[in-house]
């Protein structure tokens, strides 16, 4: 699939922010700059990045708690998430929802979801709503190989297939659902397999080279955009650091797999097929790293210096038109 | 002016919905061709057409989930539910989707749905199937839980629910459903979250909601017999909840009893009970009068389940017990 120069280089600025983000934001975690968790996504760079390359503003995504990738792939600001992970006021969500909940609804994110496949049918209903207005957006799912055990997604498919609806099932089989190995919770070795069960494409495609996913992502999204129906994409990859930033994985997989893993990794092939192919220079990629690795410091800066959420903002946002949702106890 | 069914008020409030408002549409198991299991969609789909009057697979988290995706993009999708028993099979959609996609987006998402479903026991479908949940959606901040008793409600509520920017819990007590009321003939709403007094009195204040309303009309008819003058007061919805309507009542009254048709450890009665107690202690002449379901799983067998459900005779005696009146 022909690639325009810009895309590239959005690609590119698309996979080292996501993979800056998530190495900063892992120091600052480790550090205890940050509140709460942080499941980190580097590694699967190249998946967010490859799909959300064929989307526009008005299309929808749900996503997963390791869901920092799929924002800013569709274009959330870095500092508004980096905010929202220091449990900040100027966070996206000012401060109530927190790295698993970063949502957008300018920028079509419905959310990062801190139930495992729940998003599932948000983003489903989302393309429902694009049928129904007959608009030509899609949504597409984010959910990892350990979501596939959940009833939401084996109903959600059936549902998708029987309405034909505009959604793309991205499943980023990272190969552990927090500790427990793909090949031991999951009954198919190739869970694309299962799109068969509900009569719609199912696509195995290297989830770590980002050219396979634009490609696979292309075809599938113009699919879902022609009113062709849904499509399921399995992507192959791996997550480099543990579930969350606390977690040692070496306690369930050996040093030596995640090193076949980085051989393969998204940015430095990236790199060589642009280089080789004289579609970029190391100028530029180099130009675009020092951007974003200042860009990444900057909402370092401002989420450290941010306001934490003022005490009011407890009882907001609770209803649309109803505040007295804390009876008797203000 | 018009006399109508419980039934007949829902379906004119989803047709007035369905004219109103282009982004209305239903979804649920059968409401469709088949007119719904307890025929409020009735003619609907001819009328509609498939895509605004949705027949979806049984797939409760699925179709629940997808009415909050829809919602959150833009539509304002009435969901069907052919039981409230059902929902749990998507409890998590409700609870920690809808009604905390607002709060945790920081106020950027809303998700306008109605969740309708048939409520309540009482016709031999035992114990699986006779739940009302709507009590435990009640204490989930985020969610609205609407509890008509009568078709004039009903209508009202209903029209008002969908056009609310928050998830409603539409609840509709099934024996309610063949019960008649009159409505005005042109359209109207009725507010969620202001409670109705459906009968005035002085002697003692009868708090319930849905079909308790009923039992405690009976109820206060009998008691006039025997010259007490009983006010009833409808919640109309659990949440919001109108207790400044109910205080003022009990104020005046110095007596009151709360009927709650579900179980009695931590049911809504039980907030509302002690509600009262709390706010109202120096104007009661005793403790709150409690009157509720059995703590059991509804049996098949009807006399049986007839055991377990509040009846008139058990408003009566918890009031003579507990006020000598």
């Amino acid at each position: 699939m022909e690639i325009t120069p810009e895309k590239l280089r959005w690609i590119y600025t698309t996979m080292y922010r996501i993979r800056r983000f998530e190495e900063v934001l892992l120091e600052q975690t480790v550090l205890g700059k940050s509140m709460g968790v942080a499941h980190t996504s580097d590694g699967e760079e190249a998946g967010p990045t490859g799909i959300c390359a064929h989307l526009t503003d008005a299309d929808w995504i749900g996503s997963t708690h390791r869901g920092h990738g799929h924002c800013i792939a569709k274009g959330v600001d870095t500092a508004g998430m980096m905010a929202e992970i220091f449990g900040k006021y100027t966070g996206l969500c000012k401060g109530k929802g927190g790295s698993m909940h970063i949502a957008d609804f300018a920028k079509g994110m419905l959310g990062a979801n801190g139930i495992v496949g729940a998003g599932i049918p948000l983003a489903v209903g989302a393309a429902l709503s694009a049928k129904l207005k007959g608009n030509g957006t899609v949504g597409v799912s984010f959910f990892g190989d350990g979501a596939t055990g959940e009833g939401t997604i084996h109903e959600s498919m059936n549902l998708a297939s029987v309405w034909k609806l505009p959604v793309i099932f991205v499943c980023e089989n990272n190969h552990y659902a927090e500790s427990t190995p793909v090949e031991y919770a999951v009954s198919v070795p190739d869970i694309a397999d299962r799109a068969a069960g509900y009569s719609m494409p199912g696509v195995v495609v290297d989830g770590m080279d980002v050219f396979a996913v634009y490609d696979a992502a292309g075809e599938a999204i113009a699919r879902a955009r022609a009113g062709e129906g849904p499509t399921f994409l399995e992507l192959k990859t791996y997550r480099y650091h543990g579930h969350y930033h606390a977690d040692d994985p070496h306690t369930y997989r050996l040093p030596e797999e995640e090193e076949l893993w980085k051989a393969r990794d998204p940015l430095p092939n990236f790199e060589r097929r642009v280089i080789e192919q004289d579609l970029m220079d190391e100028v530029e990629l180099e130009r675009i790293r020092n951007e974003i690795d200042q860009e990444i410091q900057d909402a370092v800066a401002f989420a450290e210096e941010s306001p934490l959420p003022p005490i009011d903002e407890l009882y907001t946002d609770v209803y649309t038109n109803y505040s007295n949702s804390v009876r008797g106890l203000r | 002016m018009t006399e109508i069914t419980f039934r007949q008020a829902l379906q004119r409030g989803l047709r007035e919905a369905l004219d109103a408002d282009p982004n209305v549409f239903l979804m649920g198991e059968d409401i469709g061709k088949y007119d719904g299991a307890y025929a409020v969609t009735q003619g609907l789909l001819e009328k509609y057409g498939p895509d605004r009057v949705r027949d979806t697979p049984i797939s409760e988290a699925a179709f629940v989930g997808a009415g909050v995706g829809a919602a959150v993009a833009g539509l304002r999708p009435v969901v069907e539910l052919m039981s409230m028993s059902f929902s749990l099979v998507a409890s998590d959609q409700i609870v920690n989707m809808a009604a905390k996609i607002r709060y945790m987006s920081g106020g950027q998402l809303k998700v306008p749905m109605v969740l309708r479903a048939p409520t309540g026991g009482g016709v031999q479908l035992a114990a699986t199937h006779s739940q009302s949940f709507e009590n435990w959606y009640a204490s989930v901040p985020g969610l609205k839980v609407v509890t008509p008793s009568t078709p004039y409600d009903a209508l009202g509520l209903l029209r008002s629910s969908i056009e609310d920017d928050n998830p409603v819990i539409f609840a509709e007590n099934a024996l309610l459903y063949a019960t008649r009321g009159d409505v005005p003939d042109a359209e109207y709403f009725v507010p969620i979250g202001v409670a109705d007094v459906k009968r005035t009195g002085t002697d003692i204040t009868l708090v319930g909601w849905a079909h308790g309303i009923v039992t405690l009309m009976a109820a206060a008819e009998k008691l006039a017999e025997t010259g007490v003058s009983a006010e009833v007061v409808d919640l109309r919805s659990l949440r919001p909840l109108d207790m400044e309507t109910v205080i003022e009542s009990v104020e005046k009254t110095g007596r009151a009893l709360v009927l709650d048709e579900n179980w009695r450890t931590a049911g809504f009665g039980a907030e509302i009970a002690a509600e009262i107690g709390y706010r109202s202690s120096d104007y009661l002449d005793g403790p709150v009068a409690r009157v509720s379901g059995t703590d059991t799983p509804s049996p098949y067998s009807r006399p049986l389940e007839q055991l377990g459900i509040p009846q008139v005779a058990w408003v009566i005696d918890e009031i003579e017990k507990t006020y000598g009146i």
